[in-house]
């Protein structure tokens, strides 16, 4: 995935994407914050300055499905693994118990608990989406790219004779990059040469979101602004970006 | 009127008062377990934990009793494989504390993940690379080693001994305990390794992630050396109170020094690798992802005094204290050091749990506030009164300590 800040505008439909896409039920008090079911959260982001020199950018931050992910190895139960077919980072409701160790292991926040069970309002149970299950209480949830969406992809190039190990670029498609209406996000398969995510990726204005720790996210981020690049991630030792020694 | 069932020539407060004293304490006991039902009914919902601190005081309070409650299997480990004989007279208070300490967390835990029914997914679907799979293997078969450490002592219950079959079983329990103190010494130090690994792993928290020797980050061996550093010298705090409360000599003072002594050995080791740990993280690690060490603390609540207060105040000083005999052999000065030592360890595990997770990370978030609210309090005291609630009864009807009789004639 490749998201141009600078084409987001902040709308969040998004966010109201993943959420019908995704069945998360509407909380019956939303008013803490800390407490939501938000797969793909956007961020405002400031340039910290006043008057005419003052910027905003909105960063929508989904699962980085991090190559080397730090939620995956601390799992004591196997409930989220790495998918090496399609690299999405996993999540086994059944087998989840709750214990919040890779809520706490995620530096992006990417991952949330259900606190309560899902109760769809009268009538919206006709509106949900066939293809994903809801999530009990006491288990963790997190984006995963809508997965159910690439297995249909790979379903469809199946029955039309095509390579579903080779999905061509758009066949298969996140719901919140579906719906952005700027086209702020783009999706695809990022090694492949093929897909337009391959070369933004690649551009001198794409960078990702705490590059240093190590986790190899998967999720690009394009910004021509300098300030926005800086915000993703720490460099207090040097000051500039991509000058500070990187951690193996 | 329970006089019949007192040990062996020695005297306890009257049943009336007894009751009393329960009463009160199963008050604190009863107002837990309504918040356990609670949790278990509606879920950890009722808590103050929310996304950003899915850890809180719930995994602070089970590391710091399962740190505080090693002495059971140091001294153990010192006792029967290291022969130091003198540590008989404290041994049975160390494995009642360390089976209050365990039992209790593993309470806690099971109202802390939010699926309790599938809590043996542990077993049945373990992931070899979590360090808290090896924590749930190590910490529930070490309870089951506690508890076997923990029956001949209630056997040897004045009139319960006098059934023959329950006197040998006794006595080839005893017999057979330098095996059990030995599997104790061995899943202990793991599990209290891999719950300093747990953190140490977390390569996304910079509070927590340390490099280290081959899978294990520092904080593994950090986590076992400051376990053990303070683990004998509560025994000895237990102790002591037991003492101020019933006002009876319980164990000498030899053998407390001698407990004080073995902490501070060991606390002063650890400090010292712990100094250095926070040094080389401070100076290499945190720079090599472009943070500083002042990025790591923030306001009052968050702030370095924490840090200070836990490696100098509360670890420097108890370590010297304790290591220097004119000032360990001080009764005042020993107790001092320990409840300075205990508090030290305490800390350490409230840091990395809580401050490693309300630090900001992204650029652009923001420092976290957390507070436990009531119910997570009131489960929390629920534990600690069942531990008083055994330790009263064990004190009351078993024979705890063997110098009792001979110190109170």
């Amino acid at each position: 995935m490749v998201i141009d800040l600078d084409k987001c505008t902040g709308c969040g439909a998004c966010m109201t994407a993943c959420q019908v896409e995704n069945n998360i039920a509407p909380m019956v008090d939303a008013s803490n914050k800390m407490r939501t079911l938000s797969w793909m959260l956007v961020f405002e982001l400031s340039n910290k300055k006043s008057g005419a020199e003052a910027e905003v950018a909105y960063l929508p931050r989904p699962c980085m499905q991090c190559g080397n992910p730090a939620c995956v190895p601390v799992c004591p139960v196997i409930a989220t693994e790495k998918n090496e077919e399609g690299g999405i980072v996993s999540q086994v409701y059944p087998r989840c118990i709750g214990c919040r160790y890779c809520m706490a292991a995620c530096p992006y926040h990417a991952r949330y608990f259900n606190w309560e069970d899902p109760i769809f309002p009268k009538g919206m149970e006709k509106a949900l989406s066939p293809s994903t299950s809801a999530r009990p209480r006491g288990v963790v949830e997190k984006c995963n790219f809508c997965h159910t969406r690439f297995m249909q992809a790979k379903d469809k190039a199946r029955q039309d004779g095509g390579n579903p190990e080779g999905l061509a670029d758009g066949a298969y498609m996140p719901a919140c990059a579906e719906i952005c209406p700027t086209g702020a996000i783009s999706f695809g398969d990022v090694k492949n040469k093929e897909h337009k995510v391959f070369d933004l990726a690649q551009g001198k204005d794409a960078f990702r979101l705490l590059e240093k720790l190590g986790l190899n996210p998967q999720v690009y981020y394009v910004s021509k602004r300098e300030w926005v690049r800086k915000l993703g991630d720490n460099y207090a030792a040097t000051g500039k970006p991509g000058a500070a020694k990187k951690h193996s | 009127m329970d006089r019949a069932l007192f040990p062996d020539g020695l005297e306890r407060c009257s049943f009336g008062k007894f009751v009393l004293w329960m009463g009160f304490v199963s008050a604190f006991f009863l107002f837990g377990l309504y918040a356990m039902l609670l949790i278990f009914a509606k879920g950890i919902v009722v808590t103050g934990l929310d996304n950003y601190f899915g850890f809180g005081l719930w995994i602070t309070f089970d590391l710091a009793v399962i740190a505080l409650g090693a002495g059971a299997f140091f001294t153990g480990f010192l006792k029967y494989i290291l022969k130091i004989d003198q540590l008989k007279n404290i041994i049975n208070l160390t494995v009642i504390v360390g089976f209050i300490c365990y039992s209790g967390a593993m309470l806690v835990l099971t109202m802390d993940i939010g699926q309790p029914i599938r809590a043996w997914f542990g077993y049945w679907h373990p992931n070899v690379h979590s360090m808290l799979t090896e924590v749930i293997f190590c910490i529930t078969c070490y309870c089951l080693v506690l508890v076997i450490e923990f029956v001949p002592l209630v056997l040897e219950q004045k009139q319960l001994n006098k059934i023959p079959f329950l006197h040998h079983l006794a006595h080839n329990m005893h017999v057979n305990m330098a095996l059990f103190a030995g599997i104790g010494a061995f899943l202990s130090t793991f599990h209290q390794g891999s719950l300093g690994g747990m953190y140490g792993v977390l390569i996304g928290r910079p509070y927590a992630f340390r490099e280290g020797f081959f899978i294990w980050p520092w904080t593994f061996f950090l986590f076992v050396l400051s376990a053990v550093g303070c683990g004998p010298i509560f025994t000895v705090l237990c102790c002591t109170l037991m003492e101020k409360m019933t006002g009876r000599k319980l164990v000498d003072f030899k053998t407390k020094a001698l407990m004080g002594k073995i902490a501070g050995t060991m606390l002063t080791v650890y400090i010292f690798f712990k100094i250095l740990d926070t040094y080389a993280w401070a100076n290499n690690y945190l720079p090599s992802i472009g943070m500083t060490f002042d990025q790591m603390f923030y306001g009052l609540v968050y702030g370095k005094w924490l840090m200070f207060t836990e490696i100098i105040l509360c670890g420097l000083v108890p370590a010297i204290m304790l290591i220097t005999p004119s000032i360990r052999n001080n009764p005042t000065l020993l107790y001092t050091a320990g409840i300075l030592d205990c508090i030290g360890v305490s800390l350490n595990r409230y840091l990395f749990t809580v401050q490693s997770i309300a630090m900001p990370i992204l650029p652009f978030d923001t420092w976290q506030i957390y507070a436990p609210n009531w119910a997570e309090w009131a489960t929390s005291g629920m534990i600690v009164a069942y531990g008083v609630l055994v330790m009263s009864l064990s004190y009351r009807y078993l024979p705890v300590f063997p110098q009792e009789r001979g110190m109170n004639k």
